[in-house]
């Protein structure tokens, strides 16, 4: 199954759209604008009916594959169901028709909603204060370390320049360093998966500006010597930053703020329920503790006198990261999901995704290979058994085939420091029956593995398209459609 | 329990295939020492009727575009959405997806994404685009980073014509690098090529302009890209789209990498965001691209199709030296301006950009022959321009607003200079009834 691209489907004088005629009085062009600034063409658009575009639309939506569609268990990514009376409301009209420069006497739902997001998200981390402002987790992230570097910079402390990930961390920290004009150091996982603390304690000096976090870490297990390593960075002069990522697994269990982080951002389409969107729009609020309060972007929502206010009196804010204040649509979203949960509610969202990814490796720990096989939170990491690599299998090869019975398969190849990763994350929106599905037709492709490896290496065979040579998309890159 | 569809029955098969008695098992691996020893305190445990009323009633309080006249532009832009946008946007394949790291289950995204690259290509004349950026500001900072990374220089002049947050965003994003960055200065509403000129220098990777700027008016690109080129240094350029259905492309003009605000394409205000950025730029500087990029391909079938590519770029392989640490791209609100622009189509484009300009040169020329009111510049604009008023800003939006009329922004709030200076819109959703009705207003005012 393949579909034409909207460009071959245009046929000239066709419009999907009709406006009204001009009714002001017209001005001849050349006396609104000098004649080199004008166009000579069009730019040339498709031309198609309305018919025409949402036909072609909805032929791509149906070669596509959603939470909606089927189970989605891909780590670290946490593709729950995103309730509907969430987009509803992110919908209205009192919401989506709202200009951001509109005085805020207008605005007064609309800010008291952000303020109350804010407050609620200090509440479930521990942090102190909220900006709503990045746009996703990486731009959190960057939000984070800019308001620590300048944090650090403002108690005279410029010989901080190196900031430690763990060898385990998602590609964003590193990144997101160097962005930050930070030098990056990694640190090795111990054998239970953890921070190894000699290996810590051996690159900590008054060079480090941070470490970088996730915990629950990317395999799924929870840092049980947080507070050690906590103190080992404080002590040593640096802070701590969490990356929510995994926020999802220990809601009203624990927060990051008592553990001893410093910052934290989180991932509202994630944890909080709204849409990923094929890749975005997101959400990435960052939290801080009191002492790096003033150095978050501006403007925040503060509440003064009953009234919710922009207050953009920040002299040591870090700046603006985006233009407005944040992602608010998702925002909205992310607050119905609040609401509808509150607090025992969210505690109850940890409880299950904890007990339906211990539920699915238990039914899997015969069948793959647990490197660390001890109580995991919201997800764990398997390899597959070591009889199938000597079949020539690959876990690639088991994610392809995952596609032919209609599961999204898991995140593969990642954390790096696990061979022929493939990392599960069930959430807690799937049902027992679900994951027992999975696990049966996961334990069906492995048998096939041994059975007869070539339907595996050669899977899917059911998809829209199949295997794609992505080595030819790379050395002659087509990134677009061109006109004769 | 809310979106949680385990029976207690369920529960407890699941507990005993683990041997345990009670989920607080599982959660012992953290330690004493940082449990949350009390409930926390969210409100919440609505029913969906209850949350329903509530969202409605919060709404409720908000008064927007859609119970006004809008007049107010700056960066958010109300032009009119076509009905089947949303109707595509709603389609849940596509919304409840994540990035499309699977090919063969996701060629709706991805070819939708092929497609928005195609168009804006075609709409800024450049090489390549990517999948899209947070929104407009952080498109431009990161064009910047990506204008020192291609030229080895860590120098840029931005125009003070770019939007006060974009200037913001940028400043924040150089912050960490520390790349020096100058500011050159407007006359008569535009940059003048020999103040940019004065400003740049063979250690500057790039001048920043914006087009038409953010008072309007259409900057000279050529002459620019020129002044640019003549110190080895790029232009970047963020453009506004539904301008390019009617100026010259900035390609057109000489830019090196363009970049802007999608919101216009088919995206609701929404105070703000969700947005998208475009960042477009030519092929020399095709590996320096941050963000996602799709490519075409073909199967094991030799069926054409689309795939994430060029990724040795990007963080989760390059991890500290990729191209910048994004990781999403506004897939959504992409796919919002691809459906736009594919039923606006090539002769509608055109039609809304004309729309915006008739608009508004009778606006500004009802409002300038006003008693109390006038033009400090005369350079050509596009949907928006700058009126100096007699009466304070502030006082005439309040006013205006008892008549139900959203006035221009205040420009003494970003620029000390033009105090007393407002910045009106008019798109194509204005009609002549209204625009004379702000006149009315304005003039009974003065």
């Amino acid at each position: 199954m393949t579909e034409k691209l909207i460009f071959e489907l245009s046929l000239p004088g066709r419009q999907g759209v009709a406006f009204p005629a001009n009714d002001v009085p017209t001005t001849a062009l050349p006396e609104l604008l000098p004649q080199e600034f004008i166009r000579e063409q069009a730019p040339p658009l498709p031309e198609v009916g309305e018919l025409d575009a949402v036909r072609h639309f909805v032929r791509l939506s149906r070669m596509n594959f959603g939470v909606d569609v089927g189970f989605y268990p891909l780590g670290s990514c946490t593709m729950k169901y995103n309730p509907k009376v969430a987009e509803d409301a992110a919908a209205l009209s009192g919401f989506a028709n709202l200009h951001p420069y509109q005085p805020v006497e207008l605005s007064q739902g609309a800010l008291r909603l952000m303020y109350e997001t804010q407050q609620d998200l200090a509440e479930i981390t521990g942090m102190d204060a909220f900006t709503l402002q990045p746009a996703a987790g990486a731009h959190g992230e960057m939000t984070g370390m800019l308001i620590i570097k300048a944090y650090l910079e403002s108690k005279g402390e410029i010989g901080r320049t190196k900031v430690i990930v763990p060898d385990s961390a998602h590609g964003t920290n590193p990144a997101t360093a160097t962005l930050c004009g930070f030098q990056v150091v990694e640190v090795k996982s111990d054998e239970r998966g953890g921070v190894d603390l000699e290996a810590l304690k051996k690159v900590l000096g008054p060079d480090v500006a941070a470490l970088m976090l996730t915990n629950p870490s990317t395999l799924g297990l929870f840092e049980d010597q947080i507070k050690e390593i906590a103190d080992l960075v404080h002590r040593a002069g640096g802070l701590l930053y969490y990356d929510g990522a995994n926020l999802n697994a220990i809601m009203g269990y624990a927060r990051p703020g008592d553990m001893g982080f410093d910052v934290v951002h989180l991932n509202l389409h994630k944890t909080f329920g709204t849409p990923h969107g094929g890749g975005g729009p997101g959400a990435g609020p960052v939290g801080v503790k009191a002492e790096l309060a003033p150095f978050l972007p501006k403007p925040v929502v503060i509440k003064q006198e009953g009234s919710y206010l922009l207050d953009y009196n920040l002299p040591r804010s870090i700046g603006r990261v985006k233009a407005f204040y944040g992602n608010f649509g998702v925002v909205v979203k992310a607050y119905t999901y609040l609401r509808a949960l509150g607090g025992q509610g969210l505690k109850q969202v940890s409880e299950f995704a904890v007990l339906n990814a211990n539920y699915l490796m238990g039914r899997l720990s015969n069948h793959l290979r647990i490197p660390y096989p001890r109580v995991c939170m919201h997800e764990f990491v398997a390899s597959p058994p070591k009889d199938l690599k000597e079949r020539g299998i690959k876990t690639l090869d088991i994610a392809k085939r995952l596609l032919d019975y209609g599961y999204h398969p898991p995140t593969v190849y990642f954390p790096l420091i696990v061979e022929e990763a493939i990392m599960i994350e069930p959430t807690e929106t799937e049902s027992k029956e679900i994951l027992d599905q999975f696990a049966d037709i996961l334990i069906k492709v492995l048998e096939e593995a041994r059975d007869n490896p070539e339907t595996l290496k050669n899977a899917p065979y059911t998809t829209p398209v199949r295997r794609l040579d992505e080595v030819t998309a790379a050395r002659k890159p087509v990134l677009g459609w061109l006109p004769e | 329990m809310r979106f949680i569809p385990h029976t207690e029955e369920e529960r407890r098969q699941m507990l005993d295939l683990l041997g345990i008695e009670h989920t607080d098992r599982l959660f012992e691996e953290i330690p004493r020492d940082v449990r949350l020893n009390r409930e926390l305190q969210v409100e919440g445990g609505l029913s969906e009727m209850e949350l329903s009323r509530h969202m409605a009633s919060l709404a409720g309080i908000n008064t927007g575009v859609d119970e006004t006249v809008c007049f107010l532009g700056a960066g958010a832009y109300d032009h009119y959405i076509p009905s089947a946008v949303k109707h595509i946007l709603s389609r849940s394949e596509f919304y409840t997806a994540y990035t499309p790291y699977q090919p063969e289950i996701s060629q709706g995204v991805l070819q939708s994404i092929f497609e928005y690259q195609s168009m804006i290509c075609l709409l800024t004349d450049m090489d390549a685009a990517n999948a899209s950026m947070y929104d407009g500001a952080s498109a431009l900072a990161e064009a910047a980073l990506m204008a020192c990374a291609a030229t080895r220089r860590d120098r840029v002049v931005v125009a003070k014509t770019v939007h006060p947050e974009y200037r913001e965003v940028v400043r924040t994003y150089l912050y960490g690098h520390g790349i020096e960055i100058s500011e050159a200065p407007f006359r008569e509403g535009q940059t003048k090529v020999e103040d940019a000129a004065g400003l740049l220098d063979n250690k500057t990777a790039a001048l920043l302009v914006q087009y038409p700027n953010f008072f309007g008016s259409v900057e000279d690109l050529a002459k620019l890209a020129e002044a640019a080129h003549a110190v080895g240094a790029l232009l970047a350029v963020c453009a506004d789209p539904i301008a390019l259905g009617l100026l010259k492309s900035p390609g057109q003009c000489g830019a090196d990498i363009v970049v802007g605000e999608g919101q216009s394409l088919g995206n609701p205000l929404s105070y703000g965001g969700p947005y998208l950025g475009f960042l477009a730029c030519r092929e020399k500087f095709l590996r320096k691209m941050p963000g996602r990029i799709v490519g075409q391909t073909v199967d094991v079938d030799g069926r054409r199709a689309y795939v994430l590519t060029l990724q040795a770029r990007e963080q989760h392989i390059r991890r500290d030296k990729a191209t910048s640490n994004i990781c999403s791209n506004q897939a959504l609100c992409a796919l919002a301006a691809t459906v736009y622009l594919s039923l606006v189509g090539r002769q509608g484009l055109r039609q809304v950009a004309e729309l915006c300009l008739q608009k508004t040169a009778y606006a500004r020329n009802l409002l300038s022959q006003l008693p109390g009111y006038q033009l400090p510049w005369q350079a050509p604009v596009f949907k928006e321009f700058v009126i100096k008023t007699k009466v304070a800003p502030d006082i005439i939006n309040r006013e205006l607003l008892k008549h139900n009329i959203l006035g221009g922004l205040d420009l003494g709030r970003y620029y000390p200079e033009l105090a007393g200076h407002m910045l009106f819109c008019v798109t194509e959703k204005r009609s002549r009834q209204e625009i004379d009705l702000l006149a009315d207003r304005l003039g009974a005012l003065s």
